[in-house]
């Protein structure tokens, strides 16, 4: 069933997202690209990149993307995608809302909390890692399928966008230049 | 007077609709939407909550919403605000989706995703350089160690975050402990 199988996953990466939206890619990955493989390493960069482009948080704009696209494999086509979407959105969101809830109702008590805050602390390298980790998966991926380097031309849009990010470009403005530069170099020399 | 379900939803639909790039890009319209104009919270609460929505997980936006709407109607104001923070999201990623499954075989479009692939590698490679930029050595030791866990061992995040909890915890009760001593 894969509409539980969908709501479980993204109830666990509700809940286990901890630092943001770069961290909870890997978790997302994990589920989507290397535990179900309900999609290839591509078709989720390509999803990531549109999640980037859209307001919005990237988790809940990546969990209605995927779920509309693992739901529309359910053979109800775009309705079943459309179901998909909304079991993932909700299943992402519910843990927040119930631990937020939670804390907020007891925050007098858990203000500085040694516990909270040596569990958050320990968990604080585990998530930069989990970020480096993702970034790992997409540039050497198990297959040749789920490629997002295919060329030299990959690596030189890489080392611009790098050195643009860490110029504090902002990164709208980057995905959007590398698309021109995308279609500059792969579709005009087709047609020229 | 008391702030209506719907006041809450269109507030944080704004939030939502016009937060681009994540979490942090979206404190300026908090500030300007919730604490001048609304003035739910007071200025010094600001950075409570901001701490609180770290600790929780899930994304921020999310959860800096749950916690407005808790404080100013309760859980219908919670489920109303966060309704508004997500919804932008979902319709606009759920048109797109819809769309671009026709488009998605066009040349154009896949050259240009072609050239965005890398743009978002490197967008998520930067993040992990400078937040372990000044870290000790022996946490850069964890997170080399931890991404190395998931990408070339395929272990899920999940457990590894559950271990770092429970080190940090040990860690911080242990010197407690020797500080009292």
């Amino acid at each position: 069933m894969i509409y539980l199988q969908l709501f479980i996953s993204y109830l666990k990466i509700g809940f286990f997202g901890f630092g943001g939206g770069y961290a909870m890619l890997s978790l997302i990955q994990n589920e989507v690209v290397v535990q179900h493989a309900w999609m290839t390493n591509t078709t989720f960069t390509d999803i990531v990149a549109v999640s980037q482009m859209t307001p919005g948080p990237i988790a809940i704009n990546s969990a209605t993307y995927v779920g509309y696209t693992v739901g529309a494999q359910g053979g109800l086509g775009c309705w079943g995608g459309i179901l998909g979407s909304i079991i993932a959105t909700f299943a992402v969101c519910l843990p927040s809302l119930t631990v937020m809830l939670l804390l907020t109702r007891f925050f007098l008590k858990l203000k500085g909390n040694r516990y909270i805050e040596g569990a958050m602390a320990g968990m604080k390298p585990i998530v930069i890692g989990m970020i480096g980790a993702a970034a790992l998966l997409l540039i050497f991926p198990s297959s040749d399928e789920g490629a997002s380097f295919i060329d030299g031309w990959s690596w030189l849009l890489f080392g611009l966008c790098v050195l643009g990010s860490l110029r504090k470009w902002n990164p709208i403005l980057l995905i959007v230049l590398s698309a021109v530069a995308g279609i500059a170099i792969y579709y005009v020399p087709t047609v020229v | 007077m008391i702030t209506s379900l719907f006041t809450l939803f269109r507030s944080f639909f704004k939030i939502g609709l016009f937060t681009f790039g994540g979490g942090y890009a979206m404190i300026p319209l908090i500030e300007a939407e919730i604490i001048d104009r609304r003035k739910w919270l007071a200025r010094d609460e600001f950075l409570e909550l901001l701490t609180l929505a770290q600790s929780a997980p899930g994304p921020i936006a999310l959860n800096t919403a749950v916690f407005i709407g808790y404080k100013v109607r309760g859980i219908r104001g919670a489920v109303a605000s966060a309704l508004g923070a997500v919804m932008p999201s979902f319709l606009i990623i759920l048109v797109i989706a819809i769309f671009f499954a026709e488009v998605r075989h066009n040349v154009v479009v896949d050259a240009a995703f072609k050239g965005m692939r890398p743009a978002v590698v490197a967008l998520i490679v930067v993040p992990t350089l400078s937040l372990a930029r000044g870290m000790h050595p022996a946490l850069i030791g964890v997170v080399i160690l931890s991404a190395l866990a998931v990408w070339w061992f395929g272990f899920s995040p999940i457990y590894l975050l559950i271990a770092g909890a429970a080190a940090g915890i040990l860690w911080t009760t242990r010197i407690r402990k020797e500080v009292r001593r």
